[in-house]
């Protein structure tokens, strides 16, 4: 068994979990990528996307995350979410309101980085919707 | 002098009067317990941002990639004021304290001869800012529709201050909320979000376990400049918290003092009610006896 390591997830309005785990799957902005005790100190901003969090006692958590930061150092990893709920509590309406939202932001972008910012955006979220919806 | 039936009448309405002051006062102290939870809950998230946020402008260091939210624009010129104050009244001195530290701030300012724009969040404060300053209001939030204040409103509103900056529309802004420091007293408060101030480094040391060197996904800088619009989010949303909790902890003691006087005027209404009534029994009383006497 892997050794234990604290884990917050917070999101702006409320500390979703603060515990002691395993081992967490991060949706990294440049790829996703598993936290484990004794990590090296990265920080790095995360995409729309599942963070997969292995606790302690070996049970197995996902929760949704749109967009924010973890920061991780070896004695443990902070991720702040923008917005954050556990799968189980997804609500598709919300998530569609989101997708729809990102292809106006798309469709109004002025220039093309930011329109090309906007359709990255728009296919997490495509993606996110896709991995989630059938479970 | 009114009548016995006018007195009756009179304590009959303070009595009604007292009676929604108490419910007020109620209702107030049960949205307070919830707005300083929510105000509890968002403060993790906030501690963290300013560790983070300390850490990466560390790590960035004084180069000057640091984007132009956190350094400015080297001027102060055009002053933005977002005065956040409650949507509804009845709250004592709450909306009106927050209102006369931004009037007194953008007077300064105008006698310095630089430019203000105000961007109003919340009704009252913009009454109040619109009689004497109406053509310097560009925009205003109405939050009356929403039941709890969410990450998703001061989104909107930090979204927009950032857009207007971008756009040149002003070199600094400052934030005008109520500090919540408890039921009995808020202190208005004004603070500086852009430029943001550089937070000390002194947190980080606490954070990253020994001055471990960290690695970026992707760079510094654009995680900085992701993270700074984020920052200014946060900075919103928690002045709105602090000013839900604080609006309802003044609503709390306006009504509080409401009902207390309600009581004192009842008290004060009954006592002149009996003793109109007593000399009214005493004339008819000395009526009789006189009559009876002069027969």
């Amino acid at each position: 068994m892997a050794e234990a390591f604290q884990f917050e997830l917070v999101s702006p309005e409320r500390l979703l979990v603060s515990e002691q785990v395993e081992a967490v799957v991060i949706p990294g902005a440049e790829g996703e990528m598993t936290v484990m005790a004794h990590h090296a100190p990265v920080m790095t901003t995360i995409k729309p996307g599942v963070v997969t969090v292995k606790t302690a006692v070996g049970k197995e958590e996902r929760y949704v995350v749109f967009g924010g930061f973890a920061d991780i150092v070896p004695a443990g990893c902070t991720l702040l979410a923008e917005s954050a709920v556990a799968v189980g509590d997804i609500d598709r309406a919300d998530l569609a309101r989101r997708i729809q939202e990102a292809k106006e932001d798309a469709a109004d972008a002025k220039d093309d980085q930011a329109r090309s910012k906007a359709e990255q955006f728009l296919s997490q979220l495509t993606t996110l919707e896709g991995a989630i919806l059938p479970a | 002098m009114p009548s016995l039936k006018d007195l009756r009448n009179r304590i009959a309405s303070v009595k009604a009067t007292q009676k929604i002051t108490k419910a007020m006062q109620m209702v107030a102290a049960a949205k307070l317990r919830r707005a300083q939870e929510a105000a509890e809950a968002a403060r993790p998230y906030s501690e963290r941002m300013g560790a983070v946020l300390a850490n990466i402008t560390q790590a960035i260091g004084d180069g000057g990639d640091a984007p132009a939210l956190m350094t400015g624009t080297g001027k102060d010129d055009v002053h933005l004021l977002v005065v956040c104050t409650a949507e509804r009244g009845l709250c004592g001195g709450f909306n009106s304290q927050i209102a006369r530290l931004a009037r007194d701030h953008i007077r300064k300012l105008l006698a310095d001869g630089k430019q203000v724009k105000i961007i109003c969040v919340g009704k009252k404060g913009f009454d109040i800012l619109r009689r004497d300053y109406a053509s310097l209001v560009l925009d205003r939030v109405d939050l009356r529709e929403v039941k709890t204040l969410g990450f998703v409103n001061a989104d909107a509103i930090a979204k927009k201050v950032i857009n207007l900056f971008n756009e040149g529309g002003f070199d600094i802004c400052t934030l005008f909320y109520s500090q919540f420091k408890s039921v009995i007293s808020q202190i208005p408060t004004a603070q500086q979000i852009i430029p943001a101030g550089v937070p000390s480094a002194a947190a980080t040391e606490t954070t990253n376990g020994g001055n471990a060197v960290y690695e970026y996904e992707p760079e510094p800088g654009e995680i900085l400049s992701d993270l700074i619009p984020r920052n200014i989010s946060v900075q919103v949303f928690r002045a709105l918290l602090e000013n839900a909790a604080g609006e309802m902890g003044a609503k709390m003691s306006a009504m509080d003092n409401a009902t207390r006087n309600a009581g004192d005027m009842i008290n004060k209404l009954s006592i002149t009610y009996n003793r109109q009534r007593q000399a009214q029994i005493t004339k008819e009383l000395i009526e009789i006896i006189s009559g009876a006497e002069a027969l």
